[in-house]
């Protein structure tokens, strides 16, 4: 009997050995006092975030807020609007990414992004997974070959599509179409993985499997999801950054803020009372 | 926003506050029975914790009911665990009530040899500390909750000074075996009631500051 106490002890040392572990957590990506305009409108303002390896982190909030903004200015897509300007830095593995000299190019091949609605290339299975991997030079065929396997595979859609990988990626559900979206997006081996509400177009049962993929992914990936679903937000981030008119109001591990949020506002959007 | 949410968590709570009253009630009733030595009155008192019960299963089922539509968060979910808890607490009030009853039933109408004085006396502070404790815990005041709790040591103190009493009374009533051994159940009764007052207390600065105290 006192072994047996001696030993749940033990294990529960293990436990908090492994959560301290996690907040040490190498980061990916360090935001300082970054603001940024959508001309006169100050879209963010003064963040201090940081995004951790091989976690996934959550950002919650409602429409406005500057969610999905932040989400684009880590893969500099936000650049594709004219008129915005941004102070501050974001590092990117230790190289301030907003730098005139750094090169946008290489961002993209290691920040990869998922959008909303599944959008797959009009092109068969094979081609769509392909398309990344060519672009940089891979003509051989068995390499190409194993890259979509493994992809596939990875993005736990092999199975469904192994036999039909020649055929339109538009003949595919909703569902099945993000997934492929996600392997496209693994092929060309990411170190990132940024997905812009990447469920709400799809069904329950599609979410979950998308849910489940992104729990899977995150032990060689680093994820950073917008979700308006909270739940979702919830069940599968590790930590959960708040944004509310373009300030982050909290962050902070994910079971923290939906048992016992510091801030009165992030309580009250959390369970439903606002946004 | 969310209207209907609130009144759901309002009516489940007052449900709640509903079962403490009857427990309460219950539990002071059935001591008051002991010193008349109402044996009918008593077995009321064990007929009617049917009711106590059903009032917490209604709780147990209202808020499964609200966590399955309205998937609660952060204060909403540890009310809704706190009243879970409290109702169980509670409901064990009642089933001291139930307890004593009994024993009064088993005393009988033989006359009570021992004398009773300090664990009325003991009654009086648990069911003081009880309604106290109801009360701190529907204005959710902590200062007053914490305050209330230390009263648990008085009681403990009591619990230990009625049985010193009734074991120095022992040898005048060899002939009351069987009354001794009820009384000191009953004693050990009103003891524990006091000690779920404190959990009350623990529960209410759980669903307020979601941090754990032990204040026993």
């Amino acid at each position: 009997m006192v072994r047996a106490f001696d030993e749940v002890i033990e294990m529960n040392k293990e436990k908090d050995v492994q959560v301290i572990s996690q907040q040490q957590a190498k980061s990916v990506f360090e935001t300082t006092r970054l603001n940024l305009w959508y001309g006169e409108t100050h879209a963010l303002k003064d963040i201090h975030l940081t995004i951790s390896e091989n976690e996934v982190t959550a950002i919650i909030g409602p429409s406005g807020c500057g969610k999905s903004t932040y989400l684009k200015t880590l893969n500099r897509m936000v650049e594709l609007v004219p008129s915005v300007r941004t102070s501050g830095e974001i590092k990117y593995r230790d190289e301030n990414i907003l730098s005139k000299h750094y090169q946008v190019e290489h961002l993209r091949t290691k920040v990869g992004m998922v959008f909303q609605k599944p959008n797959p290339f009009p092109k068969s299975i094979y081609d769509n997974i392909a398309y990344g991997p060519r672009i940089h030079g891979i003509r051989n065929k068995k390499i190409l070959d194993q890259i979509v396997e493994k992809s596939l595979r990875d993005a736990a859609i092999w199975d469904e599509v192994k036999d039909r990988l020649h055929e339109n990626a538009y003949g595919l559900s909703g569902g099945q179409q993000q997934r492929i979206c996600i392997a496209r997006c693994l092929a060309i081996e990411p170190d990132v993985i940024l997905m812009d509400e990447p469920t709400s177009a799809l069904d329950p049962i599609s979410t979950l499997k998308v849910e489940e993929l992104i729990q899977q992914l995150k032990a060689n990936y680093s994820i950073v999801i917008v979700t308006h679903n909270m739940q979702q937000a919830a069940r599968i981030s590790d930590k959960t950054a708040f944004f509310l008119n373009g300030e982050v109001v909290e962050f902070d591990v994910t079971n923290k803020i939906f048992t016992n949020p510091h801030d009165k506002r992030t309580e009250d959007y959390v369970s439903g009372r606002f946004g | 926003m969310r209207e209907k949410y609130e009144q759901q968590l309002q009516d489940v709570q007052q449900r709640l506050i509903q079962l403490c009253e009857l427990s309460i009630h219950a539990f002071d009733k059935s001591l008051g029975l002991l010193q008349s030595q109402d044996i009918s009155k008593a077995w009321i008192i064990i007929e009617q914790d049917r009711f106590i019960n059903r009032l917490e299963q209604q709780i147990q089922d209202d808020v499964q009911m609200i966590m399955t539509k309205q998937q609660p968060v952060a204060t909403d979910l540890r009310r809704l665990l706190v009243i879970i808890r409290a109702a169980s607490e509670m409901e064990r009030i009642g089933d001291y009530a139930v307890s004593i009853a009994k024993e009064t039933i088993r005393i009988g109408e033989n006359q009570i040899v021992y004398d009773l004085q300090q664990l009325m006396v003991m009654r009086t502070l648990a069911v003081d500390m009880l309604q106290k404790m109801l009360q701190a815990f529907s204005e959710e005041n902590l200062i007053e909750a914490k305050e209330i709790a230390t009263l648990d040591d008085e009681i403990d103190q009591l619990y230990g000074d009625v049985l010193s009493g009734f074991e120095q009374e022992r040898t005048w009533h060899e002939m009351h075996a069987a009354q001794l051994q009820s009384l000191s159940f009953i004693c050990k009764y009103v003891e524990r009631a006091a000690d779920h007052a404190t959990n009350l207390a623990e529960a209410l600065f759980y669903l307020v500051q979601g941090k754990r105290y032990d204040f026993d």
